[in-house]
Order: C-alpha cells, then structure tokens, then sequence
C-alpha cells in the first residue's frame, strides 16, 4: 500500500478512522488540534458521517465520547496537555466506570512550552487513573498503536491514553495503513448499573480496575512497541521512552550501540524488562521527553541499589525537551556545533496580525485606563494575549482558560476599581460563562472586554461555539441589556471606544463590552463570511 | 543519500509549502522523510523554521542535530543566521535578501548581508524580486526552493513533479506559475555560481 505522509496528529487521525472510529470530540489546543482537523476533512469519514465537530470544551469533549462510548461505538477525545486539566474530572471517573465501545483519549503534550503555559506531563495523568499509556515513538507507531488502542480497551473495560509530544505531533514520516474496519453497532453494557458510580457501585469498579494492573503489566511485556535490547557493555543501561528513543538512536548512527537499552512506549511499566535492568546494569540512564516520570519511579527516595542518572541528577536539564545534542551530552559524545549565531541577531516574537480587532480595543482599553493606572487587565488564552507584549503592554495576567473573568470578580472583591477582564469569543465559552455567572450573582463590579472575531484565532481559524449567540448566553446569564456594548473597534472608532469603556468603568456592576470585528486570517473562509452575513453581524 | 535541511523564516512566508513539495518528490522517490513543522503561537509573525530531513535510509531523529545540517534554506535574510549552530561546516547558507521587517529592532541591512556574506557557502537571491517577475510575489518561497534544489539530493524534475501534485487542486495557471519560480530560482543560483568560477 502506498504511504502517506503524515504528522504524528495525522496519523493517530487515520489510524482511528482505519480501526472504525465513530466520533471524535475535541477543542483545539495547540499541539493537539490537527488530529481534529484532519477528520474533519477526511473523505471516509464524511462518508461514514463521523462525529468531528468542535465541543465548547474539554470537558464536555470527554464526557460526549463517554457517552459514545457507553453507547457501544469507538470513541476518541483529544486535546493539549492542559486541556486534559479541564476534563480531569470526566477522565479519571472514565477510567472507574470502564467502557463499552473502545475509548481512546489523546493528550499532546508541550515540553518546552512551545505554545503553553507549562509542560506538564500526561503519563501521570494516565497512572493517576491507573489506565494503559501509549507513547508513540514516530508516526507509524503513532497510527498502528491508535488502531490497536480502541481493542485494548474493550478488551480490558478502561480508557486508553495516547500521550504524544510537540515533536511527533508536527513532525512529518510516512505512514503505512491498515485495513479499514467496519463501525461497531449501538449496544448497551452488559451491566446496566457499570456506568452509574454511586459509592457502592463505583467501590465496586474501582476493585475492578485494580484487579486489571496485573494484566496491564502482563500486556506491556508483551508489547511489540517495548523492547529489550541487550549489549555487552552493562557499565550503563538506558530506558528510553517514546520519542526520546529516536534521539537516542541518532546518536549511534555512526557508533556501534553497547549498552543494553529498553525502548519503552507502552505503560504501566514491563516490571520484570526493569528489573532485568536494575539488576543486569551497573548504572540505568532514563530519557524521557517531559517530566522524570520513569526516573523518578526508579530512584525513590532512598538512594539506594542502581544508580539512576537522567535529569533529577543534571544529566539531563531538568526543563525543556529533548533533543538529539542534549541525549549527546548525557551520554559524554562530543559533537561539533555550526558557527555561532551572531551578536546582530534579535528576537521575532510572535504579533498580532497587522489590522487585527484585538489591537483597536487594546488602543482603547490603554486610553481608557489611563486615569486609573496600571496593573489591573486580566486577560485570557488567545491570540489576545499577545496584548501583554510591547507596544501594548495591556494585559496583566494570562493563567488558563477563563481565568481572565473570575481574576477580576477576585480582584474586584479586593477593592482594586476598576478590575478588567479580557477574553475571547472562544474562550468565553470554553471556560468564561461559568465565571461571569458568579460575577451577576453578587453584582460584582467587573469590566469584561468580550474581543469577538467569530473564531477561536491561535489555533488556526476553527469554529466557535459562541457565533450568532454570544448576547443571548450574555442576557442569560443575567448582564442587564444596558452593559452589553457592542461596536466595532476600527481606528476610527477609537473615541467612541474610549467613552463607552469608561462608561462602564463607572458602573458598579457587571458590564461586558464586545468589540467585534471578524478575524483578518479567517476572511479567506467562506462558509464563514457567509455565516456572518446570514447572521447580519 | 542524505539532506537534512533548515528551512526558515517568519510565520506565514510559506516555508511549509517548500516542505511539502520536497516530502512529495521524496515519497514518490521512496526515499524517507522526517519533517518537523512548528504550529501554532509562532505562526502569528514570530521565527519559525523546519527541520527537513531526506535520506535513503531510516531516520531516527525528527530533528536534526547541531553541525549537521547541509542547508539552510531561509526566505529571510536576518532569519538565515538564526539556525547557523544547525549548520555543518560544509553546508550551504541559501536565502533570500528582501527583508520581514516587522519587528522594530530590525539590524541594519548592510551587517545583516555582511554577515550573510562571511559565511563559507552561502547563496543569496532577492528571491521577491524574481517572483514578481516570473511569477506572482507570493511564489518567492518555491523561488528559493528553486535556489537551494542544486544542494539537494533530488532530481529537479521530481521537485517539479512535487509542485505539480500540491498546486493541481488550485489549476494549471497556479501550477505552471510555481514552476516558472522554481527554475528562475535555480538559474538565479546557478547564474552566481558560475560567476564566482
């Protein structure tokens, strides 16, 4: 069959489309989003009219493939690392009322926090709920371990997680495929109480999933994609996890590999492949791309047995991902870098895009709080925050999804007047609606900027949740009519933007002001300005 | 053979399209393929590059190691000197001289080309220039591909033939444009060479 090639997002895509997937949910979340994407565009699964339409958030993505699940199909859920936070909830109790259909939950995680607020590492999310990880270690892996995955786990009644990093989700290799299977029919569990976890019944499930661990261990000893490789120089052994294994390998290109070395990429851990290294090796070296996981495990607290080396001991740097020169490093291999990079060089952050909405109510908000000094806009995740950087300098804070509403009700509380908050369409209601109810209740006195383009922007132009309904979900809420202030942030409009922002500073109550302008990089999207337009926007 | 490639730039000039028409002659060539593309916040005019690597036997890393890189391909001057830790002392600096300036702190031109200029092996094309002449101004990345094909290990054709399957779907104007960029590009190259013999 010819290859496709595929990212490492693409290919877990295909590989559940290929092992007879019948819905995904999912919200963009930078590396995440093109797993999403490319179900949406792909032919099958039109034609199979699988579910790949956007969720609100992470969250209701989970519980809606839950529920699929539940209802006998193979269902899939994927986000970025930080959006398994939002969905913490509905994923650990997943993994306590096991499954029907195959679930398979994929987190792309984000070391060196290329687009994030942290790097924090999925895989203690899948022991914390005691499930079965798979760490691809390339895009073949990727779309065979996706396929196998929805088998796994119907076959042991738990969720299963793909945990992928930055790297193998942007990273391009070609990709074999396998057959295409059929889509499972509807049925009901075998137990019609197994998904109902009241305490008597979900003690009961809990025993359960503990009564799996062993067969979980037993599976990753047998898995093809754990292997041992013995070599005669036992000084060192290395445990290489997921694609920390290719830089591994890079660096015996042009050397020959003595030491004995486990590729590991299917968890819970094959103890006795472990065992056999702690005792076999006089020294273990763990590489992994995230946290110290593995190593951590290994050493424990009491120093004593093997040595373990890795990045608790500086090794490795305890931050940031790997790379084929950092693994050279850990292993004493001198490499010869190109020449340095010159002292004329400067940084290129990112911008916001010339002509962008954000930037006309920015120019607004500044103005406006100027009489009021600084150190008072709570701003959100979106290209809006952005705003933080030069020539703006307008946001004070950025933490995580919908933080910017209920950081200004607390500050508010505190007495610090006027207290903005800055948020996104998308975003609004991802994670804001709930926060803004709160403010309404005890009439807290907060500015919400609401910078409507009609789209969820950073991650590239996907649909929101909130077009043709955001003044609707506003009045729900329970905004008074008057506070909801809707214009169009144009340079030509600056004054008006300045009056009505101050306006509403000096009301002691909740206001939400929507600058709305459609995004510049989504003007090319047809069905969109279209939308807009049937809307009358 | 082996080409492991830097291609630079700033989000949005089109360094994923010079990828994607060299993964198209590499697959069609059999060969492997490694890409690694930066998504996401950067994509909003920050520096982005990708790690291109082709060769005729497996690849381990998505990224490619420092030194070791054959080219850097960058459709931005300043962009061009980012990556030169990448660079193996053997490899070839290929890249475009008409500036991104959206930044204010952008280095004087003259140092930027200076510097440009030291390196050992460098190419450097006024890559908009070209476009605008033989094609369209948003045709200056495949003009720099065009630059940099004679460094790469693949047969012009098959580029050509890669160009040909990604722009089918956009029609044979956009595709014949692209090609027409693609060898103004390698005979701008060329044309400097061959000067310096």
């Amino acid at each position: 069959m010819q290859k496709l090639l595929l990212l490492g997002d693409e290919a877990i895509a295909q590989g559940a489309i290929d092992a007879g997937l019948s819905g995904v949910y999912a919200y963009p979340g930078t590396p995440s989003t093109e797993i999403t994407e490319y179900i949406q565009d792909s032919k099958i699964a039109n034609e199979r009219r699988i579910h790949s339409k956007w969720s609100s958030n992470e969250k209701t993505a989970m519980e809606s493939a839950l529920g699929m699940a539940y209802a006998g199909k193979r269902a899939m859920t994927c986000m970025k690392h930080v959006g398994l936070n939002v969905a913490a909830d509905a994923f650990i109790n997943a993994a306590i009322t096991g499954v029907n259909g195959g679930f398979v939950v994929v987190a792309a995680d984000d070391p060196s926090m290329h687009s994030s607020q942290n790097e924090q590492d999925s895989r203690v999310y899948g022991k914390f709920a005691m499930i079965p990880i798979l760490e691809p270690v390339n895009q073949q892996e990727a779309y065979d371990m996706t396929y196998a995955a929805f088998e796994m786990s119907e076959r042991f009644n738990v969720p299963v997680m793909i945990r992928i990093t930055t790297r193998l989700a942007h990273s391009r290799a070609g990709v074999v495929r396998k057959e295409l299977l059929a889509e499972k029919e509807v049925s009901l569990p075998k137990d019609p109480t197994q998904f109902v976890l009241l305490p008597s019944i979900a003690r009961r499930n809990y025993k359960k999933l503990i009564e799996t661990r062993p067969d979980l261990e037993k599976i990753s000893m047998e898995s093809p994609y754990n292997t041992y490789t013995d070599a005669p120089d036992r000084s060192l052994g290395i445990i290489a996890c997921g694609i920390a294994h290719n830089y591994l390998m890079e660096n015996f290109q042009d050397r020959e590999l003595n030491h004995p070395v486990l590729k590991l990429s299917q968890y819970p851990m094959p103890r006795k492949d472990i065992e056999r290294m702690v005792e076999e090796c006089d020294k273990i070296l763990v590489l992994e791309d995230g946290y110290p996981v593995i190593e951590e495990l290994l050493k424990g607290y009491q120093e004593a047995g093997t040595p373990v080396t890795g990045r608790l001991d500086g090794t490795l740097p305890r931050d940031g991902e790997l790379t084929p020169n950092i693994v050279a490093n850990s292993l004493g291999f001198p490499f010869e870098e190109g020449a340095d990079v010159p002292d004329l060089m400067v940084g290129r952050p990112p911008a916001m895009c010339k002509g962008c909405g954000h930037i006309d109510a920015y120019q607004a908000l500044n103005i406006a709080l100027e009489e009021h000094g600084p150190g008072r806009v709570f701003a959100d995740i979106g290209c809006y925050t952005l705003g933080a950087l030069p020539p703006y300098n307008a946001v004070n804070s950025c933490v995580d999804m919908g933080a910017s509403i209920t950081m200004a009700k607390g500050a508010a509380d505190a007495g610090l007047l006027p207290a903005v908050a800055v948020i996104g369409d998308s975003t609004f209601t991802h994670s804001g609606m709930t926060g803004l109810l709160d403010a309404v209740n005890e009439k807290t006195p907060i500015t919400v900027i609401l910078s409507d383009n009609y789209t969820t922007g950073m991650t590239g132009g996907q649909d929101s949740q909130a077009l043709g309904h955001l003044e609707q979900i506003i009045e729900g809420l329970g905004v008074e009519p008057e506070h909801i202030r809707v214009f169009k942030p144009t340079a030509a409009n600056l004054d008006d933007m300045v009056n009505i922002i101050k306006e509403e500073f000096a009301y002691e109550g909740v206001s939400v002001i929507i600058p709305r302008r459609q995004c510049i990089q989504t003007l090319r999207n047809k069905s969109l300005v279209m939308k807009v337009k049937e809307l009358g926007l | 053979m082996k080409s492991d490639i830097i291609l630079a730039g700033v989000g949005g000039q089109g360094i994923l399209s010079i990828a994607a028409t060299i993964g198209m002659a590499a697959v069609d060539k059999d060969l492997n393929l490694k890409q690694a593309e930066v998504h996401g916040m950067s994509q909003r005019g920050g520096d982005v590059q990708s790690h291109l690597r082709v060769s005729s036997k497996p690849i381990a890393s998505d990224l490619i190691p420092k030194g070791k890189a054959d080219i850097i391909l960058s459709v931005e001057p300043m962009e061009s000197l980012r990556y030169l830790p990448y660079l193996s002392k053997t490899g070839w600096v290929v890249t475009n001289t008409t500036p991104f300036v959206n930044i204010p702190n952008y280095p004087e031109m003259d140092t930027v080309m200076a510097k440009i200029a030291e390196q050992p092996n460098h190419i450097a094309i006024d890559a908009d220039k070209i476009a605008a002449e033989v094609a369209t101004k948003r045709s200056s990345n495949i003009v720099m591909l065009g630059a940099a094909s004679q460094f790469i290990d693949i047969e012009f054709e098959a580029l050509e033939e890669g160009l040909r399957k990604i722009f089918e779907r956009k029609g044979d104007a956009i595709v014949e444009s692209n090609i027409n960029a693609l060898r103004a590009g390698r005979a701008a190259a060329e044309e400097i060479l061959a000067s310096r013999n």
